[in-house]
């Protein structure tokens, strides 16, 4: 006998992802889920951002890594709250997790919640954590063609973060090719180009990212 | 890659209506999977043969139905399907195109006895 179903396999998460929400606006938080490969720099972008944002806006994050607390412990140095979340072998973060992380957090006194995902651009794009914005750091030495590799990732993104500009003159990467590229993927997405090394960029992004949350 | 989160999710719908339909056993399991989405056949039984040990799923095959990934061009309107590198409308060459097909993730049915 054939029973017919069809449900979403991802239905639960999306409630939990859901109910997230609910409880981030309920707390007037802006959420960012920032996905990136190994390296690429999500870590000292989120830095990078606290310190350009010190006194303005306040700051929580989320650490999610397969294992460690050595980027949990970098970002509290700069005296925000932190949850570092251990995914012990998954290579995404999924919205129970935040759920739980949320629970830990001071959201009454948190205006804006960066959420580090797993370093990874395939798993994380099918899993929404109740995030306001989905925001891609793309790194100058992996090359230009990043994009058509990961259609989803770089499809289902809002704003994309072009970081390590700063090594442009020693890499072969076509900032005009890239960026075409990414508009004929996501023809809606904001695009910033930063170096966290100099600093170069970062006020662009710190601009545009006041005028969303207020 | 992340086919164990994913089956895991899909096993746990699976049990839910065969226990519903009040099923001693389920054999098949079709699913429909987006071309965008990456999930991997072979993997999604390989996760399933090992999670449905000592349940009535034990045993049950896996279907996928793959959705190819379709665009829908911004300029004019033609639908087509997305291969890689090739995200181009084949009608007039813009390249601004929108997703409309390949995102899918679902339980289509069951099969049980």
């Amino acid at each position: 006998m054939e029973i017919k179903v069809l449900e979403n396999i991802l239905g639960a998460n999306e409630q939990i992802a859901r109910k997230n929400r609910e409880l981030l606006d309920k707390n007037k938080v802006f959420c960012i889920n920032m996905m990136a490969s190994p390296g690429a720099g999500k870590t000292s972008f989120v830095l990078q951002t606290i310190k350009a944002l010190k006194g303005k806006l306040k700051i929580g994050v989320i650490e999610g890594d397969i294992s460690s607390s050595i980027d949990a412990e970098t970002v509290a140095k700069e005296g925000v709250p932190v949850v570092q979340i251990n995914t012990g072998g998954e290579c995404h973060l999924e919205a129970i997790q935040v759920q739980t992380a949320l629970n830990s957090l001071p959201l009454a006194d948190i205006d804006l919640l960066f959420i580090e995902n797993v370093g990874n651009l395939v798993c994380p794009a099918e899993f929404n954590l109740g995030e306001h914005i989905k925001v891609i750091i793309a790194s100058v030495p992996e090359g230009d063609d990043k994009p058509y590799k990961y259609p989803l990732m770089f499809n289902i993104m809002n704003v994309l973060v072009l970081n390590k500009t700063d090594l442009l003159p020693y890499v072969k990467f076509n900032v005009d090719n890239f960026v075409k590229t990414i508009k004929n993927i996501n023809a809606g997405a904001e695009i910033f180009k930063v170096s966290c090394t100099t600093g170069d960029g970062i006020s662009e992004w710190t601009k545009w990212l006041k005028s969303r949350i207020k | 890659m992340h086919e164990l989160a994913i089956t895991q999710s899909m096993f746990d719908i699976v049990l839910q209506q065969a226990e519903q339909a009040k099923a001693k056993k389920v054999t098949g399991i079709n699913l429909v999977i987006g071309g965008m989405t990456g999930v991997i056949a072979d993997s999604v039984q390989f996760y399933l043969d090992f999670l449905s040990r000592g349940t009535i799923a034990e045993g049950a095959s896996v279907r996928m139905e793959i959705v190819p990934a379709k665009a829908r061009c911004l300029n004019c309107k033609m639908t087509f399907e997305l291969k890689e590198f090739d995200w181009v409308c084949p009608e007039c060459g813009n390249s601004r195109v929108e997703i409309i097909a390949g995102n899918e993730l679902l339980v289509e049915s069951i099969e049980v006895e």
